[in-house]
């Protein structure tokens, strides 16, 4: 048979067909899609679907997977911000973090004021996990600290706080119209997760400022962004809606899903 | 129109118009509905896939990322040099200039350290949250599309009828082969060897594994199926194979739409857009064995 050749009409089509899909590329198609527009809670919606469907299937204690010493084999990698420059954290870094104090503020029938010895004192956790940052890299190291349930159960939620609050020390954005200091949020089942400590040990060392010294929470079931650094206070609240720009996070602020278990 | 004729094309010009073959209803609306989300939903899922690459665009095998060791497979970075800067991709430890397009390429007029350019990312500028958004809103539809797809298809009888792989499928592969690379095609109701091997695996195998790597990633589900990522070696492993089959269904895209082309795009695209396909004319000499509508 003659062999196939290219007619003007066909190659339009496929310039038609495949160009499509570039030409849509190009345009932008969601460039600025907005953090509260319309499209955009249609999109976020599925996060939504994602919280609920994980939570069905995880459920409340299902365990992170842990692994041995030998999965160590680096240290583990700092991100965000590594050295604070605020000058209170400066002072206190100075002292070794004698001077600092946890907050449990909020919903609580008993707020508490915890130095890090007294942290250290309570009954402590160590576990091996894998940090998934939500770039999408991993890395294995040993963490040390109380259970975050413990320190709840001293300070004893209120029936309507429904909501974990981490405020830190380090700013993490400088602006024109202010600075931000990074603050996360998780619900009380992530809260109350035997995997939840408040952490104040790296692979057998006290937590180094790169990886959030004095205090970091680990919530193992979940992504990096979800674990704030350099810890003051914890808050228990019903809603996170008037603080930063109330969607629960530095991060999410900004555009990330208030669930990171994905 | 060669491939239609069982005669030589360069007889076209002079012969008499020969006999056309009838219109058959090939595709049902659920197999041209569902084929069109997931043309949407995939077209979208790479994109917003590619904008969560460019947050780390390196690739990795085992259990986690080595930044004290070396375990990458593939890394697209920027680097300088006394020339200026250069983008660089580096697979199994073979480094490649990529300059302009991977590692580091142009965006509004300046160059730009990003794993891939603009064009090929949603957005086009580096926002991973909204990538993210993007993805695993797709990431539904598509799950959700394939899974109402398995059932609908096996009530309806598309599954057994038209995609599972006859004895004399196999027996025709080497000359459906044969056929495929003369680009000479047969226009009949029921799909060639190849077509239902390469449909099947997209659907059986391609999509069920970028799901399941996809879902590997997620610590949440690694908690609630542990054996996932390790099946998959390991959550790193994952996401490099999740990025492979990415590849190999951008190729099935791409040979997919060359041989619309050039079996007669109008005919094919009628086809999966209102289920009418034009078979080819009855030919009783030269019957190769194929059913015939």
């Amino acid at each position: 048979m003659a062999g196939f050749t290219i007619n003007r009409r066909k190659f339009l089509t496929a310039a038609a067909l495949g160009g499509s899909s570039l030409a849509l590329a190009g345009c932008d198609v969601l460039d600025g899609l907005p953090r509260d527009g319309g499209l955009r809670d249609v999109l976020e919606s599925a996060n939504g679907l994602t919280y609920r469907i994980q939570r069905l299937i995880a459920g409340s204690d299902s365990l992170a997977q842990e692994f041995s010493e030998a999965d160590i084999r680096q240290p583990q990698k700092p991100n965000g911000v590594i050295t604070p420059s605020d000058e209170d954290y400066k002072s206190l870094q100075s002292a070794s973090f004698a001077d600092w104090r946890l907050e449990v503020t909020g919903l609580v029938e008993r707020p508490l004021s915890l130095g890090l010895a007294e942290l250290q004192a309570m009954p402590s956790r160590t576990q091996i996990t894998r940090h998934d940052c939500v770039e999408g890299w991993s890395c294995i190291a040993k963490w040390t600290g109380a259970p975050l349930a413990l320190v709840l159960d001293q300070a004893m939620p209120k029936p309507q706080a429904r909501y974990v609050v981490f405020h830190c020390m380090d700013t993490i954005e400088r602006g024109l119209s202010g600075s931000v200091k990074y603050y996360g949020s998780i619900d009380l089942i992530d809260a109350r997760h035997p995997q939840t400590i408040l952490a104040y040990g790296l692979n057998g060392a006290p937590l180094p400022v790169s990886n959030g010294a004095p205090l970091r929470v680990r919530v193992e079931r979940q992504l990096g962004y979800k674990m704030p650094k350099f810890i003051r206070a914890i808050e228990l609240v019903d809603s996170f809606a008037t603080m930063g720009l109330g969607r629960g996070g530095y991060w999410e602020d900004r555009g990330y899903d208030w669930f990171g278990g994905i | 129109m060669a491939s239609r004729l069982a005669m030589p094309s360069d007889m076209t010009e002079t012969a008499p118009k020969p006999a056309r073959g009838g219109l058959i209803y090939r595709q049902r609306l659920w197999t041209r509905l569902t084929h069109w989300i997931w043309a949407v939903a995939l077209f979208f899922l790479l994109l917003s896939g590619l904008q969560i690459f460019n947050a780390h665009p390196t690739l990795y095998i085992g259990d986690q990322s080595g930044f004290g060791f070396d375990n990458s497979v593939l890394s697209m970075r920027a680097e300088n040099t006394p020339d200026g800067p250069v983008g660089t991709t580096t697979i199994f430890g073979h480094r490649f200039d990529t300059t302009g397009v991977l590692g580091l390429s142009t965006y509004r007029d300046k160059p730009a350290a990003r794993g891939f350019p603009s064009w090929a990312t949603i957005p086009s500028y580096q926002d991973l949250g909204t990538g993210r958004v993007v993805h695993f809103f797709f990431a539904w539809i598509l799950s959700i599309t394939l899974i109402g797809w398995l059932l609908g298809s096996l009530l309806n009888g598309h599954l057994v009828r038209d995609l599972l792989p006859r004895l004399r499928d196999i027996r025709n592969l080497p000359r459906d082969i044969a056929d495929h690379a003369r680009l000479r095609f047969h226009h009949q109701r029921d799909y060639n060897t190849l077509q239902k091997l390469a449909y099947g695996g997209v659907l059986f195998v391609l999509l069920p594994l970028i799901i399941a790597t996809g879902l590997a990633m997620s610590p949440t589900m690694n908690a609630a199926l542990p054996w996932l990522p390790e099946l998959l070696g390991g959550r790193q492993t994952a996401r490099t194979i999740h990025f492979g089959v990415m590849l190999l269904l951008v190729g099935f895209f791409i040979i997919h739409i060359l041989m619309i082309v050039a079996a007669g795009p109008l005919n094919e695209l009628r086809s999966i857009v209102t289920g009418w396909y034009r078979t080819d004319p009855p030919q009783p000499t030269t019957s190769s064995g194929r059913e015939g509508a």
